[in-house]
């Protein structure tokens, strides 16, 4: 488990709005471009080899799912903000405003009154 | 010396421009009392006439990351950007420049040191909405000079909450010892209880309204003692996922000293409470 490189790939990605459109349009392509070239990226010259995501990380990233994200630590606040930068607006069109934020919560309700998975990395 | 005219702590809503300044047919029905709340709480400020603002909040992953992840920052830089671009896109926040003020970040920084906190600094700080925020609710017309000082409430282990109170009463004494004849105001910013990314968000009030309660009472009341005996990072979980932004509150009444607060007031609103606390500094109070 690499709690640290999905959150890493939750903030590379909610913060550009270029990697927000290719992981968007094309979840799978994008996500291999992540592992591949944008994830071990540190800055302009130097790379890291010491991160990667596990399958089950891989597949909750490129099937969108908050849920499995949730339940593996990744950050609150990383994985909302980024999800709602994709579902919100649509959403809002359909079926009014927080419709996204109030389906995210209940597809969490398993989780009330326990012990929320610890966002400690 | 510098004079601490005023140490205000409010909840930071990033919803608050969007929601008062759409279209009035398009604003949810809270609207125009949250902007008449929001506009006498600026009156406690603006009635000390402050020179500098010594502005408390805690990044929300947008230049800090857990590839390095310091517990408390301050910024000291000529001017600092504001609002990342996810939060326009969030918040409909828009870009600003503060003004900074050097001198006064170094001598915090180095009081602060000299006091125990040994604070990581930027030279390069972009601030988020954690204190663009309160400018935009306190200050709008942005006319001041800053000294940001960043708190991490988000990324475990967090220092303990009597560690935050004790970090206000040191940046109290750094204010009160600052050879200047300025008029400084401290202002900070966090959260009562509250729920994001997680089952109990987004409901018609906080994740513990009775936390909520309590938390208004403590804090009108000055009562640091009972924050420390009841308040834990345990206990704040519980009352929300993200309810250790109480812990900015906590600070702020070190800032304050243990002392009633001169103004208090409050809005529930749809998933949060809202709350806001003003001290004067006694022998200005009188």
């Amino acid at each position: 488990m690499s709690k640290y490189y999905v959150n890493k790939f939750l903030f590379t990605v909610d913060r550009d709005p270029e990697y927000l459109k290719r992981y968007i349009e094309d979840p799978k392509s994008f996500v291999a471009t992540w592992e591949q070239s944008i994830g071990p990226k540190l800055n302009d010259a130097e790379r890291s080899t010491v991160n990667s995501l596990t399958d089950a990380e891989r597949e909750a990233l490129v099937n969108h799912d908050y849920v499995a994200l949730f339940e593996m630590g990744a950050h609150f606040f990383l994985n909302l903000t980024m999800y709602i930068g994709i579902y919100d607006e649509p959403y809002m069109t359909r079926s009014g405003p927080l419709s996204f934020q109030r389906e995210f919560a209940a597809k969490l309700q398993h989780w009330r009154d326990k012990d929320y998975p610890s966002v400690e990395t | 010396m510098a004079q601490l005219v005023a140490t205000l702590a409010s909840t930071h809503h990033p919803f608050y421009l969007k929601a008062t300044t759409m279209p009035p047919e398009q604003q949810m029905p809270q609207a125009p009392e949250w902007k008449r709340k929001v506009e006498a709480y600026r009156e406690t400020l603006a009635k000390t006439k402050p020179d500098i603002l010594v502005m408390i909040g805690s990044d929300h992953f947008h230049q800090i990351f857990l590839d390095n992840c310091p517990q408390f920052l301050i910024g000291k830089a000529p001017r600092y950007d504001a609002t990342f671009y996810n939060e326009e896109r969030e918040f409909g926040i828009p870009k600003y420049v503060l003004e900074g003020d050097e001198a006064m970040s170094r001598f915090m920084h180095q009081h602060l040191m000299d006091q125990d906190f040994d604070f990581a600094f930027s030279n390069e700080l972009k601030i988020d909405h954690s204190i663009i925020c309160p400018i935009i609710t306190v200050r709008p017309q942005n006319d001041l000079p800053v000294v940001p000082i960043y708190t991490n409430i988000f990324a475990p282990p967090l220092p303990s909450p009597r560690r935050f109170y004790n970090l206000g009463r040191a940046i109290r004494k750094a204010i009160d010892d600052y050879p200047s004849d300025s008029r400084v105001a401290a202002i900070g910013t966090g959260h009562l209880s509250l729920e994001l990314g997680g089952p109990r968000q987004f409901m018609e009030t906080g994740p513990d309204p009775v936390f909520d309660r309590q938390a208004i009472e403590w804090l009108r009341n000055g009562d640091i003692e009972a924050i420390l005996d009841n308040v834990t990072h345990e206990s704040m979980i519980k009352s929300g996922n993200a309810t250790q932004g109480f812990l900015n509150f906590i600070l702020m009444l070190g800032v304050a000293g243990p002392e009633n607060a001169d103004y208090v007031d409050n809005l529930d609103l749809f998933h949060t409470m809202e709350a806001y606390f003003t001290w004067y500094p006694k022998e200005q109070a009188a």
